[in-house]
């Protein structure tokens, strides 16, 4: 998809005045978070888990040359390929180039983030390949050409009617008078039309949650049971996945897992978890006859060994956007790209570049939150602020945003001038809004004072007060004071 | 070097000079070879590893049943083919079902219910009814462990509407990581199924409004038949 994360601003304001997105936000909102935190109390380990699961991703990814090494030759031994894959471009043509090798017509997928990362679908579309999205969520969202609005509910931001819009439209073929107006129904409805689907198929895609090194597996995990018929019954399982989704054993893989789902949606195990290695094997019923791993980098490993290696930790679990204030009211497609809330606005910069994805770095109230979380432990505010320091050297940020920036400076890191400009800008404030308490409208404020008031302040700076209180308590204590210890 | 050679050599380069190092020499690699050969185990939460064998048995179904799995407690294994075909009547369902041809399930007195008609295969799209063993349990989360061969296709698992598991007592572990152990156990070799399927109740989506219905793509129903519940763990 072309990333419109650069318009942010406009989109977000697009999102907040948007009545039906806002009733469908709120399902989310009052969904997810408390279901995570009933499954979390209920876990005693779930703090202890999160350092192990920190502990195992940090080690794999000092050595992710080693396991990724590993993994291939455990792959090939069970009789699948690995293709490695540097960019976007070089995984829709391998993918192309095996549907191309029985004729495929058509392709089924599994939800994959990574495949909407690389517009897969358009470029199969293109070539004559027509891939169809099974995944009730994923398929509802190709229906009304959209992108996923969230990372593991990607019709999340849609309300039941527009569903029922979207099959009245594309399910022609049945009784425009059938009802359709219930989950049940549409649910039933999207069952019966992709299971003909799943039969006529020539070749399954899938994502992968994790790929094992020790035993060549690759793992997805899914509710609704899609993911396993789209690589059980085709000719050919393609697993796409970027390459740090690699864990070193099955027993590493089951303490991430123990995390995953209880950050996702609550649940204690998601529904269905499935191992697969290699193709069916001499004497299977059923299995796919090839079995494909297309190993992606898009701009992984030039995020390792930065300040941006943790991003790499990511399982993809949701948790840091079904808690975010900003994602909460704006919801995904703001954010103009694949990944949205916290964790796309530190992977997509990485991805994309800070040039496209600037704007998403003030995407958040740094309430830290995310952070507080994220079952990996992710340090996401830390990493946008590194960002944002990229973006300042890079000159991308607003000159206006700059020079203030430079003025602020100038002023801070001269404590004296500092303390007496603020000093005298209180009490001229505090003199000239004595009468109301607040200020409507003031010169070069506008931004905050359009939708809000501003107090006025009353008496001195929390400065004084600060130098004030301290020295009744510890007569002896430094004058440095945190501005200028800050600007050190 | 062709392009998909260099494209590997590349991304293994590129790795290497983020970790501002070269290719791990044998000293660097041979810890990582042997955590992959020795697998330890992480942290493992008390909830089922701290039971005895009924009390890991008990969880299994409270937790299975949380997930909207049934579960029918069968103290003698010759009662297994009332138990599916009783269950079958009860849901208003045909008696008649697509059974996985693995010899364990030979064990069952089927011809005491003539009733049933029961076809050895894989599943196909038309079939309403599956029977499957398992090869393991997991208590701690209510979840199955089903594996695939030749005797036991995937489709099973997956295509009917309603999926019917056979399961042991002695099958039931405590954690996740006790199923990979009698796993290893099983196939010494490392020649792993092709498919391992752990399944935590039917099939279902929020994808509408969040509201959880039940069989999205694969069963509506889970029940599972649990055989011989007060029976003591095997050695398998």
């Amino acid at each position: 998809m072309q990333p419109t994360s650069h318009a942010f601003k406009a989109n977000a304001r697009q999102a907040l005045d948007d009545g039906v997105l806002r009733r469908a936000l709120d399902n989310m909102r009052g969904g997810f978070p408390a279901k995570r935190l009933a499954a979390v109390n209920r876990l005693p380990e779930f703090e202890a888990l999160r350092d192990a699961g920190k502990t195992i991703k940090d080690h794999v990814l000092e050595n992710l040359d080693f396991y990724l090494e590993a993994f291939e030759r455990n792959v090939v031994a069970r009789g699948g390929v690995v293709h490695w894959c540097r960019t976007a471009q070089e995984a829709r043509d391998t993918i192309l180039g095996i549907c191309r090798t029985v004729d495929a017509k058509t392709v089924t997928k599994g939800k994959s983030m990574v495949a909407e990362e690389i517009a897969l679908n358009d470029y199969l579309e293109a070539n004559g390949v027509e891939p169809i999205e099974t995944d009730l969520g994923e398929y509802i969202i190709q229906l009304r050409h959209e992108p996923p609005s969230h990372i593991i509910a990607p019709a999340i931001h849609l309300l039941k009617e527009h569903v029922e819009t979207a099959f009245r439209a594309a399910h022609t073929q049945l009784d425009p008078n059938r009802p359709l107006s219930e989950p049940r129904q549409l649910t039933d409805e999207a069952r019966a039309i992709l299971r003909a689907k799943f039969q006529s198929a020539d070749v399954g895609i899938t994502g992968a949650n994790f790929l094992i090194a020790e035993t060549g597996s690759t793992v997805i995990v899914t509710n609704e049971g899609n993911g396993d018929l789209t690589q059980t019954l085709p000719k050919i399982h393609i697993v796409l996945a970027s390459l740090e989704k690699i864990v070193p054993t099955l027993e590493d893989a089951s303490t991430i897992l123990r995390l995953l789902a209880r950050s996702a949606t609550g649940q204690e195990f998601s529904t269905y978890t499935t191992f697969s290695a290699g193709p069916r094997r001499p004497g299977d019923l059923d299995g796919p006859g090839e079995f494909h791993v297309v190993l992606l980098d898009n701009g992984r490993t030039a995020m390792l060994g930065t300040e941006f290696q943790d991003m790499l930790r990511c399982i993809r679990c949701s948790a840091c956007m079904n808690h975010c204030p900003v994602y909460g009211a704006v919801g995904g497609h703001a954010y103009g790209w694949v990944y949205p809330g916290p964790m796309g606005s530190v992977l997509t910069p990485g991805l994309l570049g800070v040039a496209e994805a600037g704007h998403l770095l003030n995407a958040s109230t740094f309430c830290g939150k995310c952070e507080s979380v994220c079952p990996m432990k992710i340090p996401l505010p830390k990493m946008m602020r590194h960002w944002r320091e990229r973006e300042f050297e890079a000159k991308l940020s607003p000159s206006a945003f700059r020079s203030g920036l430079k003025l602020w400076a100038f002023f801070a890191k001269r404590p004296a001038l500092y303390r007496a400009a603020t000093g005298l800008a209180t009490r001229l404030l505090g003199g000239l809004g004595r009468g109301a308490g607040r200020f409507r409208s003031l010169p070069l404020a506008g931004g905050w004072t359009s939708v809000r008031d501003l107090p006025a302040p009353e008496g001195r700076s929390f400065q004084s007060l600060w130098a004030a209180q301290r020295a009744t308590r510890r007569p002896h204590a430094t004058t440095l004071s945190p501005v200028s210890r800050a600007a050190q | 070097m062709s392009e998909a050679a260099s494209a590997r050599a590349q991304i293994l380069a590129g790795i290497r000079a983020a970790l501002k190092r070269g290719p791990l020499g044998e000293a660097a690699s041979a810890p990582l070879a042997a955590r992959l050969a020795q697998h330890p185990r992480n942290l493992i939460p008390a909830r089922a590893a701290s039971l005895d064998h009924a009390g890991r048995v008990d969880l299994f179904v409270g937790m299975a049943e949380e997930v909207q799995t049934t579960v029918d407690r069968v103290a003698d294994p010759k009662d297994v083919p009332a138990a599916v075909a009783e269950y079958l009547t009860g849901q208003n369902l045909p008696a008649e079902l697509v059974m996985a041809p693995d010899p364990a399930l030979d064990a069952y007195p089927w011809a005491d219910r003539p009733m049933l008609r029961i076809r050895r295969d894989r599943a196909q799209d038309a079939d309403a009814v599956s029977v499957t063993p398992a090869f393991a349990a997991i208590a701690e989360t209510g979840t199955l462990m089903l594996t695939s061969d030749p005797t036991r296709p995937t489709t099973l698992n997956l295509l009917p509407d309603t999926h019917i598991v056979v399961l042991r007592a002695d099958q039931v572990v405590g954690p996740y990581e006790e199923a990979w152990t009698r796993l290893r156990t099983a196939y010494p070799n490392g020649d792993w199924p092709r498919t391992i399927n752990f399944i935590t109740g039917p099939s279902r989506t929020g994808d509408i409004e969040q509201r959880i219905q039940l069989g999205a793509h694969g069963p509506r129903r889970l029940h599972i038949v649990l055989v011989g519940a007060a029976a003591a763990p095997s050695a398998a």
